[in-house]
């Protein structure tokens, strides 16, 4: 385990095939990577904004519902009894897959938005004008938004660390920042844009000896290499199943049992109650506390599966497999003339965020569209990042587990087309 | 290279989208608007100068974006001149049909927009691309916006 909390592995080369991790075979178990887009086979190469699915994840999702499927929390007979204990088993699991203390501290949400804006709204609700809460330049709107509606309601101070020319955090900027004022700590733990993996472990260790808790935003970051949220000492935690070769609309936030205890629901409704009377009604503890309704029942069931697909492979072996990725893809784009990498931090997930000399990243994502590469262009939910380093856009590869160097050069080829028809 | 790559960057859109025409701020403005696309951020501000008659006596935008939007806010500067907000406003109407609808031809437009049409047709590529009809429309949101009083426009 490194400073940063994310267990990556150094590089070895562009195909990091291995006995442990073959991806001919690992493709085999995406069907969509089968797809033509314009004639030309689909080059996938956008899995940060969501990855694509297994048939693992599939068929354990299409046999709840042709086998076994009712509500959960609620019957009394054996569909609902069935399925309520596979959906809290995968609650067991996501405690695992992060290495939570108790499954008491394994809250399903929608994705990471709602986690952060249960955070900021149940946590947020102790703040008092004039509290500070630390966040960072290179932040997903998902974690600026839900704190400037905390600002407006409760007249607390956001404060920004600014980031290095290089998009590597700036730890020095941030320590400075801890005062007696500030009451929460929310960064991004691998950022969607440039992929820069933040010193996770010491930032929450300078943060608690300030006395202040953490939140991190681990949307990027799950998908790319070992989480530990104890070995970090996160309080909050959050990530989403679908970045994860999951369904949408289940995420997951992480909070410590002695945070959680004391935090006031976040929605009211069914399922997270203990008894309700007009006069009086009283709340169910963590994790149901923050679960009003009728769950993604077969959304969760689906992340358990992916989880378990994952797993399967070992989250080692994909971070070994993307590092190789990561290091061909920034060496082979750097061949292109007029191509400049954005985000060129050392510790570095597998996105590679670029722009082309005089080429508006919308005519990159056209122009490569036609040759079957799907790749993110815009400014990605993180517009404040965009403005730091005076772009309006970059165009964006998001690498995952089923990509291979081969994708990388047809991105490259793809990106001389581009060149071809701008002169 | 595609025929459809051809037909949406044409060589009149590549160079007005390297070297838009009437890319200024002139100090005579009376209407102004912004315009933003929040799906790609990118934005442009349109200018325009009427006189008394309300008729449009100079057109010119500010902004940054694609190759298909910046190459139609500068065709647009440039055919404005001498309209009124109602010439304006029914110029855009055809020209956005000749965006998004396969079958429109020159005839079915109104007889006075055609010449200005005729011009603008090296844009009627980005039909077989609805994701980029929002580029091509950007600055005629805001030049609608501008006439009507100004403020900002967005593509959604």
């Amino acid at each position: 385990m490194t400073t940063h909390g994310l267990a990556t592995t150094a590089p070895l080369s562009g195909d990091n095939s291995t006995l442990a991790f073959d991806v001919a075979r690992v493709r085999r178990d995406f069907p969509i990577l089968n797809q033509h887009v314009h004639g030309k086979p689909l080059v996938y190469l956008d899995s940060g904004a969501s990855a694509q699915k297994p048939t693992a994840v599939l068929e354990a999702m299409d046999d709840v519902y042709r086998t076994g499927y009712a509500n959960v929390h609620r019957g009394a007979y054996y569909f609902s009894q069935h399925l309520t204990d596979r959906y809290e088993g995968v609650r067991t699991k996501v405690a695992r897959f992060l290495n939570a203390g108790s499954d008491q501290e394994i809250v399903f949400t929608r994705n990471v938005t709602e986690a952060i804006n249960l955070v900021a709204q149940s946590f947020g609700e102790r703040l008092r004008q004039g509290d500070e809460v630390i966040i960072s330049e290179m932040e997903h709107h998902a974690n600026i938004v839900p704190w400037q509606l905390l600002r407006d309601r409760r007249g607390i101070t956001l404060k920004v660390v600014p980031i290095a020319e290089d998009g590597s955090f700036r730890l020095d900027a941030y320590e400075s920042m801890l005062s007696p004022r500030t009451k929460l700590v929310a960064l991004t733990h691998v950022s969607n844009v440039l992929g820069t993996v933040t010193p996770m472990k010491e930032i929450i260790r300078l943060a608690h000896k300030a006395g202040v808790p953490v939140l991190v935003d681990g949307a990027q970051a799950v998908v790319h290499g070992k989480v530990d949220v104890r070995d970090l000492d996160a309080d909050f935690y959050a990530f989403t199943g679908h970045k994860l070769y999951g369904p949408t609309a289940i995420g997951v936030l992480y909070g410590k049992a002695e945070l959680l205890k004391d935090m006031p629901p976040f929605m009211g409704g069914g399922d997270m109650i203990r008894s309700v009377s007009f006069a009086k009604t009283t709340y169910a503890d963590p994790p149901h506390r923050f679960e009003a309704g009728t769950p993604p029942i077969v959304e969760a069931i689906g992340l358990g599966a992916a989880i378990d697909y994952v797993n399967a492979i070992g989250m080692d072996a994909i971070a070994a497999h993307e590092a190789g990725l990561l290091a061909y893809a920034t060496e082979r784009l750097r061949q292109v003339e007029g191509l400049t990498i954005v985000g060129t931090a050392k510790e570095k997930a597998s996105i590679v965020s670029f722009v082309l000399d005089g080429i508006h990243p919308h005519d990159i994502g056209t122009i490569v569209d036609r040759e079957g590469v799907a790749i993110r262009v815009g400014h990605h939910c993180a517009q404040p990042l965009m403005e730091r380093f005076g772009l309006p856009a970059t165009a964006r590869a998001s690498l995952g587990l089923y990509n291979t160097p081969q994708e990388i050069d047809v991105l490259a080829q793809a990106l001389e087309k581009v060149k071809d028809i701008f002169g | 290279m595609e025929d459809v790559l051809r037909d949406l960057y044409q060589e009149v859109i590549l160079d007005h989208g390297k070297h838009p025409r009437n890319h200024r701020h002139p100090a005579a403005a009376n209407h102004e608007a912004r315009g933003y696309n929040p799906l790609c951020g990118d934005q442009v501000t349109v200018y325009l100068q009427t006189d008394d008659a309300g008729r449009i006596a100079d057109c010119a935008f500010e902004g940054r974006g694609c190759a298909i939007s910046i190459a139609s806010a500068s065709l647009m500067t440039e055919l404005l001149t001498g309209k009124t907000e109602a010439e304006a406003g029914r110029l855009f109407e055809d020209f956005h049909r000749l965006c998004t609808e396969a079958d429109f031809t020159l005839a079915q437009a109104a007889a006075e927009d055609r010449d200005a049409l005729e011009r603008l047709q090296v844009l009627s590529g980005v039909r077989a691309f609805p994701a980029r009809v929002k580029c091509a429309t950007l600055a005629w949101h805001a030049m609608t916006a501008a006439l009507k009083g100004g403020g900002e426009t967005t593509t959604e």
